[in-house]
Parts: structure tokens; sequence; C-alpha cells
């Protein structure tokens, strides 16, 4: 059933990890992310892993789920390994071949390409895995907050995420409904080539903007009835707290950040980092 | 003072032509007068297009009368200062259940209104907790809505109106799109409501077996209030309800027929058990 899919990639499970701030997340993946582009050496790409194994672990997320999301990616990050393996200039030539050659920069430089993109990914499923979106909508409307003071409509924005969020499986919904009653009527929207296939699009989609707009239009009013005159003098039902092991995040990610740029200050004297 | 006062109201919108012109003026809601009392339990009934549904939505400021007056608690709807305040007092509850849940839990929608209203936060959640109790809904807190029925759906904005404290809440047709199990299950909390928590309720249908519960009866008809009185009072009209285009329930229908046919039944029958005990009791007398 359609109504049933999860939105985003949220697994459920009892880890530290769910229970955290969301905020603690978000701040958290910026920082990893930073972090692959400050390592420049085995030794510190070594630390990312294990501070990404350790997370993992803490997750209680199966592996396969964070692989996932690299299926999107397999084909940029093969033309970034093989661009990087051949076109790399560099001192020491390891293999050449017709014209093409492989040096030892290159070899380096495509590796760690691979391995900065991968993390990268794994990094942030590790965070929509174990956030639901809702909390992700609050967490960034909390860090966002400061935003506010430059006029960015940040609870706006929040509101307006959540809800598409509550919308996206309605409106597939009703996707499906008007895809089936055109089919019904003799409507093709499988065969032909690809403009043919975009312009069979056209009778879904008009009345799904329609009752999109309907569907808007209705749930404003609703809103309005039910006293709503934006974020302005809002409380909210589950407001975000930091608690002890929120901060205890923290700590540690500031460990973690330490020694990332403790082993790229110390590469530029000792060789071997 | 009067939950509901309405004096006077009038209400118009344009209809355009193609080239985007006023074509004429149509009075959708023409002159209504209305008084309803707190705790009362009021249904308004009428076929498409009587401007029932425009009139209700009066009752909460969505619309200002373009004359006449409109006071919500004592309050003229006309008066910005005091908007939220009426839009508190007077709550309401729409026809398409999916197109008025705003969050994604259930909990969190009903936690909504008050979330708006600048309720602390522990009182949000006995306000929650309380208000999906009273509608039956609390083993679905953490549900997501789009799992639900449409009658549960309905439910939770229900709940969600409720936890406002409001005195009053309009239902515009709340149960149009549902099914009968579905019809069901809202009347019977929507009945709770104005029992148990002295809810002034007003009760917007086209579905007659909704509104033999109502202390009173409105029929509307083109814009105006044409029929008024207890249930039993204007059910005993068939024929001027039949000239409204409205139908009658079908207890009260067959009793109708019946007594046309010259069965001597009283008027006014309303249930399948009134007629079957009347209809015993002409059966003990022959």
């Amino acid at each position: 059933m359609i109504k049933d899919i999860t939105l985003g990639q949220y697994y459920p499970a009892d880890s530290v990890l769910h229970k955290l701030d969301p905020r603690v997340k978000l701040v958290a993946t910026l920082v990893f992310i930073a972090s692959l582009f400050l390592v420049k050496s085995w030794v510190g790409y070594g630390a990312a892993t294990l501070f990404l194994v350790l997370v993992i672990r803490l997750s209680r997320v199966p592996f396969s789920f964070m692989v996932r999301g690299l299926r999107a990616i397999i084909m940029l990050l093969m033309i970034t390994v093989v661009f990087n393996l051949f076109l790399t200039p560099g001192e020491r030539v390891l293999v050449r071949f017709w014209k093409l050659t492989i040096t030892d920069e290159g070899l380096r430089t495509a590796m760690f390409m691979a391995v900065r993109l991968i993390y990268l990914i794994i990094g942030s499923s590790v965070m929509t895995l174990t956030t639901t979106p809702n909390d992700l909508t609050d967490g960034m409307e909390r860090l966002m907050g400061p935003l506010k003071k430059l006029r960015v409509p940040v609870h706006e924005v929040a509101m307006m995420m959540s809800i598409a969020l509550r919308f996206i499986p309605i409106l597939m919904e009703e996707t499906d409904k008007i895809m089936k009653a055109q089919i019904a009527r003799g409507a093709d929207f499988e065969s032909g080539n690809l403009i043919q296939k975009a312009k069979s699009l056209v009778p879904l989609l008009v009345p799904l903007f329609i009752s999109a707009f309907r569907r808007a239009n209705d749930l404003a009013m609703a809103m309005e009835a039910r006293c709503y005159h934006g974020g302005e003098g809002r409380t909210k039902m589950k407001p975000l707290y930091y608690e002890g092991r929120d901060y205890r995040a923290y700590a540690a990610l500031l460990l973690y950040l330490a020694v990332i740029i403790g082993i790229r200050v110390l590469g530029n004297y000792v060789r071997i980092l | 003072m009067n939950m509901i006062q309405a004096e006077r109201v009038v209400y118009e919108y344009a209809r355009y032509d193609d080239e985007g012109n006023v074509a004429e003026m149509k009075r959708a809601v023409d002159g209504v007068d209305l008084n309803i009392q707190k705790g009362d339990f009021v249904a308004i009934l009428g076929h498409n297009g009587s401007g029932k549904s425009t009139l209700a939505k009066h009752l909460n400021a969505i619309l200002l009368p373009r004359e006449g007056t409109v006071w919500v608690d004592g309050k003229d709807t006309k008066d910005e200062s005091k908007l939220w305040e009426i839009r508190q007092s007077a709550g309401m509850v729409f026809q398409n259940p999916d197109n008025q849940i705003i969050g994604t839990i259930v909990e969190e929608d009903v936690g909504f209104g008050p979330e708006n209203m600048g309720v602390p936060t522990p009182e949000i959640w006995e306000r929650v907790e309380e208000s999906l109790q009273a509608v039956n809904m609390l083993k679905y807190r953490h549900h997501s809505p789009n799992k639900l029925s449409g009658g549960q759906k309905q439910r939770v904005a229900i709940a969600g109106v409720v936890a406002m404290h409001p005195q009053c809440i309009v239902l515009d047709e709340p149960t149009a799109m549902l099914d009968p199990n579905g019809r069901k299950e809202v009347i019977r909390a929507v009945r709770a409501l104005n029992q148990v928590e002295d809810i002034t309720v007003i009760l917007i249908t086209h579905y007659m077996e909704e509104v033999i519960h109502a202390d009173r009866v409105i029929v509307m008809d083109q814009g105006r209030i044409v029929m008024q009185g207890t249930p039993r009072q204007v059910f005993s009209r068939v024929e001027e309800l039949k000239a409204y285009r409205l139908d009658v329930p079908q207890a009260t229908l067959l009793a109708y027929e019946l007594r046309q046919a010259g069965l001597p039944l009283p008027e006014g029958i309303l249930s399948r058990e009134e007629l079957v005990e009347e209809l015993c009791r002409l059966k003990q007398n022959i």
C-alpha cells in the first residue's frame, strides 16, 4: 500500500543515537562532513573511520541500510575515481600502458576521493536513519533560529516542510487514483518515446494540481480556524531540551574534531602523518 | 447572553463571467436571524447551495457579514482585536478530514490548536490527553493520521478543536465523506461532547438521521431560514420538507405514508423504535 511508505528512510530502533536531540545530530553530521575535507592523510582517515564505525555500532541500524544510499551515487563515484586515477600528474609513475598513466599521486587522490564520498553518504545516512523527518524539521527550525533576526522566515519554512511531509503520501495516493481513472478511460502512460510519455502525463498533472490547490485552500482555512497566526507567541508541545547525553555527545564530537585538527596540524611536521 | 447571536446577516459573493467581469452578485445568506443558547445542540439542514455552510463560516469569523452582525459569546466578529478569542471560543470542524489535519502524528495534530494559543507545554499534554479521551481515540495517539479510517480522522479533527477548550463547536457537514459506520462514530462523539462536556454544538448536515437528537432544527433554503423547531415539530411537516428537497428519516416517512393511508398514527415519529411501539399499540387495540 502506498499509504504505508515511510518518508525519508527512518529506521526505528531503540538506541542512544535515536534518542539524541536532532540538533546534536545535525551539527555532528556537518562537523563530520567538514572533517572529511580537513584530513589529508591515511591516519586522518583512520580516525574518521573509527568514529564512523563507532557511531554506526551505537545506532543499531543494520549496516546494509547504510550502504543503500551509496547506490544512488555509484556512477558519480566511478567517474571521480577513474578521472582522478588517470589524469592526476605526478612524479612517480606506477603503471603506464598505451596513453594512460597511473601515478603515485593519482592513486592516492582517487582513493581519498572515493573514501571521502562514501563516508559522506554513510555519515548523512546515519542521521536520516536515526531521526524522524519531524524531528529533523524541528531541529532545523531551532538551529536556524538566529536567522530570524535577519528576517529569514525560519518558522514558516519549517511549517511548510512539515506540511509537505504530511501531504506527500496523500497526494501520492491521489495520483494513483487519478492514474487509474484515466487508464479506465483509455489513457496510455506506458508506451511511446520520452516525449510522448511526457505528454501523456498532462491529463494526470492537471487534475492533481487542481486538487492540491483545493486542499491547500481548505488546509489554510482549517489552520486559521485553529488560531494559527505564524510563529509569534506560539508554544511547543514537544520542545527541544538538551539533556545529559546530548552534552556528552557534543563533548565526544569536540574531541573528534580536536583529533582531526591535531592530525592535520601535526601532518605538516611529521612525515608519516 | 446567548452563545451565538446573528442579526439580519447578509453575505453575497460575485460570480464572474469569462472575461473576469462581475456577472451577478449572488446572495448566499440573506437576512438570517439566529439565537443559540449555551449548551444547545442545534442542527442546520438544507440541500446543496442553501447557504448553510456559508452561514457556518460566519460563526467563527472566517467570513464577515456584508450586512448585519454576528456576536460570538458577546463579541462582534468584525472586531479584529478579538479575532483569536472568537476562534478559540467557537471551534470549527470541516467536511474533508484529510484537509484539516496538520500534524503527522495524531497527538501532534491535536496539540496544534493549543500551541497556536500559546498554552504552556505541560498543559498542552493534559489537554491533548483529555480531548483524545473525549472522542475515544486515546489509543491511536502515536499513529499517523494517514493510516486511520475516515471516521477516526474526523474524530481526531474534533479532538483538535476540543483541545482549544471552546464553548461552542461548529461542524460543517462532518460526515459527508464518511461511510455509515464512520458517521455513527462521529455523531456519537459529538453528542457525548454536548451532553458530558456541555459544549454548544451546531451541526450542519443533510443527513436527517443525524438531527433527530438535536434540541432544535433549523432548515435553510436559498439563504433564508425557512423552518425552525424541535425535530418532532419539523419532521411532522413532511410535505414542506419535500418542497425544500430534503428527505425525512425513513421511519418518519413510513409513518407519514401510513397515516396518509388511514392508520391513526401520531405525528412526528422520529425513530424506528417509536414507530414499532406505536404500531404494536395499534395492533393491540384492534
